[in-house]
């Protein structure tokens, strides 16, 4: 990989995210009352999207915000003007990694859909839970206008009747997740007026990605067809809020018919109470993919008609899965990862916070500094995010500093590149051994691990206990 | 706005707001929560496995409230914290971190490192009246929903905004 290529200034990222910043900023003090510096800010962001299709729409809705006079349809307006700024941000990024790791272009060509635009795929029919979305539109609404600094309890518990009606439907699950996630961080910070800091970007990331999300047709996923191979796990990312969680496999993909090899994901999510947390997150999540225990294995899975969406994410149904040969990620890594092409990605998650590109390193030199990890790449160091390794598993950020071979995710977030370790290898008297973040996923002999199994087993039977008994009252 | 002027936290899509809970045993304390300008939860009763006690503590105020939940008053909770109120403390402590509960109910314990006997101390020592306005029900009703999670099937359609809330080592 050509870490100088990473270290480099991208063109044109600077002037996008100031728009995004100065938009963001806004959003801080609300829209109920803006002052001139936000007015200036909202016609900042019209401004930026002045050449695309959205240019009327927004310039609109940016005078009418200016005036403190938005209504719901404008703060989508201005939310999807957002929204297309940060997907030119995530294309220019995306770009730049293709050409650093040397990965063969997207399989289809990517159309530059304006984020927020209609792309039109399910436009038909009308869609359930109409009523939930308008209510989730008009809480989010209401947030732009107190801002941050003006959220407390009152408004932000707003959110919990829309949440608790969604949850149920899987075919909300999407926007209920976001929303769920989002109010407890806004419910832990209340009153919004005596933060110590707010976090801009991240909120006003949640909020317009929650407003287009209320947009009908907008969470649907894009059906292609299903496919037939042999799956070769990479590693697992796992991702979680208070109430939530979700583990994606990735992995490389060999289709039976002698295609070109895919980079593809397979996910599986829960919604959780709070106290569920550590190994309890992957016994949520193992009965409901077998992959993960292929995982812990070290095996690969035969495929046999699996349901695919266009931005290649299996729809995992264990009926269409069976256990494969074993599969060794660092040896999937060498030899087929760079050959693996990505699906191209949906116009609506183009966003920075999106990119999560499987790499192999190897021949680095580890520093740690200030706290931080960081590999060096032919002089050039790329950040080490250790902190996104999951607690319930092997692999420890002491283990990436000692390590010399490493299978992570590329990802960008605040100005910089950052390396997200999914697996390493290291040298333990003079053998080389590897460990897995996702080594737990299926379940584990090692002694921590069977303790950590054990008390997530008491929490959760402590739950449905008190469930089974107070619940149906 | 302060443009250019936002910190790397600042400008970060994947800034961590909250620590995770941290895993307690759920047996005597099976929900705890800081949330509506309360600590509040529900305590399983010692004697009778059909009964919990729905126990809060009001923040700057620390005024306090038990009763089952049939609504029935604690007896304990006359004039001081009762026993479920304690233990509602220690609970919340374990799971969020002493720092996090103090924060929550403004609470100044005396110096050192706060704990759930500090904490407990400093706000029993100002002589905390019972909160007559009870939000048992409420809080009960809560809990209902937070066990409620339980009975949602995983799915396996992929949940793109989950790359929004990566997970994070550090602890409360
Ligand atoms: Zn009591």
């Amino acid at each position: 990989m050509r870490g100088d290529l990473l270290a480099d200034p991208v063109e044109g990222l600077d002037e996008a995210l100031a728009a995004v910043d100065a938009f963001d900023g806004a959003l801080v003090a609300g829209l109920l009352r803006p002052g001139a510096a936000q007015a200036a800010a909202v016609a900042g962001l019209a401004e930026a999207v002045a050449g695309t299709p959205l240019a009327a729409r927004v310039a609109e809705a940016a005078e009418r915000a200016a005036a403190g006079a938005a209504g719901e349809d404008h703060f989508v307006a201005l939310a999807a003007a957002r929204s297309a700024l940060l997907g030119s941000v995530h294309d220019a990024l995306a770009q730049r990694i293709d050409e650093a790791v040397g990965r063969p272009a997207p399989g289809v060509e990517s159309s530059p859909v304006v984020a927020g635009e209609k792309s039109a795929p399910t436009a038909a029919g009308p869609e359930h839970g109409a009523n939930l979305l308008a209510a989730a539109r008009s809480w989010l609404c209401d947030l732009a206008r107190s801002g941050w600094r003006g959220i407390d309890h009152e408004l932000v518990s707003g959110a919990a009747p829309v949440v608790s009606a969604m949850l149920p439907d899987p075919g909300l699950r999407r926007r209920a997740t976001l929303l769920d996630g989002f109010a407890a961080e806004l419910a832990a910070s209340c009153p919004g007026a005596t933060l110590e800091r707010v976090p801009v970007r991240r909120w006003a990331d949640l909020w317009s990605r929650g407003l287009l999300l209320t947009v009908p047709g907008s969470a649907g996923e894009r059906s292609d067809g299903s496919v037939t191979g042999r799956l070769l796990p990479l590693g697992v990312d796992v991702q979680e809020h208070a109430t939530a969680v979700q583990a994606q496999v990735h992995a490389v993909f060999e289709p039976a018919d002698g295609g070109a090899p895919r980079l593809v994901r397979a996910g599986v999510s829960a919604p959780k109470p709070d106290t569920v947390v550590g190994a309890g997150l992957w016994q949520l999540l193992r009965p409901r993919m077998s992959l993960l225990g292929a995982v812990s294995e070290g095996r690969s899975m035969e495929l046999d008609a699996m349901p695919v969406t266009a931005e290649g994410d299996l729809v995992w149904d264990d009926e269409r899965a069976r256990a494969g040969e074993p599969a060794d990620p660092f040896a999937t890594a060498r030899v087929r990862l760079s050959a693996a092409t990505a699906a191209p990605v949906a116009p609506l998650d183009r966003h920075p916070v999106r990119i999560a590109v499987p790499v192999l390193l190897e021949g680095y030199a580890a520093h740690s500094e200030e706290g931080g990890l960081a590999f060096d790449l032919a002089g050039r160091p790329l950040a080490v995010d250790t902190d996104r390794i999951p607690a319930a598993g092997p692999l420890t950020p002491e283990a990436v500093a000692a390590s010399h071979a490493c299978v992570g995710l590329l990802r960008w977030d605040a100005g910089e590149f950052l390396l997200q370790p999914l697996a390493v290898e290291t040298t333990v008297r003079k053998k080389t051994v590897a460990v897995h973040a996702g080594a737990w996923a299926g379940g584990t002999t090692d002694k921590a691990g069977v303790r950590a199994e054990k008390a997530a087993t008491d929490a959760v039977a402590v739950l449905r206990e008190r469930a089974g008994r107070l619940l149906r009252k | 706005m302060g443009v250019g002027a936002l910190s790397v936290w600042e400008q970060s899509s994947t800034a961590r707001v909250m620590a995770p809970a941290r895993p307690r045993k759920l047996a005597k304390v099976p929900f705890v929560e800081l949330a509506d300008g309360r600590l509040q939860g529900v305590v399983s009763s010692g004697s009778d496995i059909g009964r919990v006690y729905v126990s809060s503590v009001a923040a700057r105020s620390y005024a306090f409230a038990c009763s089952t939940n049939n609504n029935r008053p604690c007896g304990g909770a006359r004039g001081m914290f009762c026993k479920h109120i304690q233990a509602l403390v220690a609970e919340a402590v374990l799971q969020y971190g002493a720092e996090r509960v103090a924060r929550g109910l403004a609470v100044d314990p005396p110096d050192g490192e706060p704990d759930a006997q500090s904490l407990t101390a400093a706000m029993t020592a100002t002589r905390p009246v019972k909160d007559d306005s009870s939000a048992a029900a409420q809080v009960f009703s809560r809990f209902l929903r937070h066990l409620a999670y339980l009975e949602l099937a995983p799915v396996t359609s992929p949940l793109p905004e989950m790359q929004w809330f990566p997970p994070t080592r550090a602890v409360a």
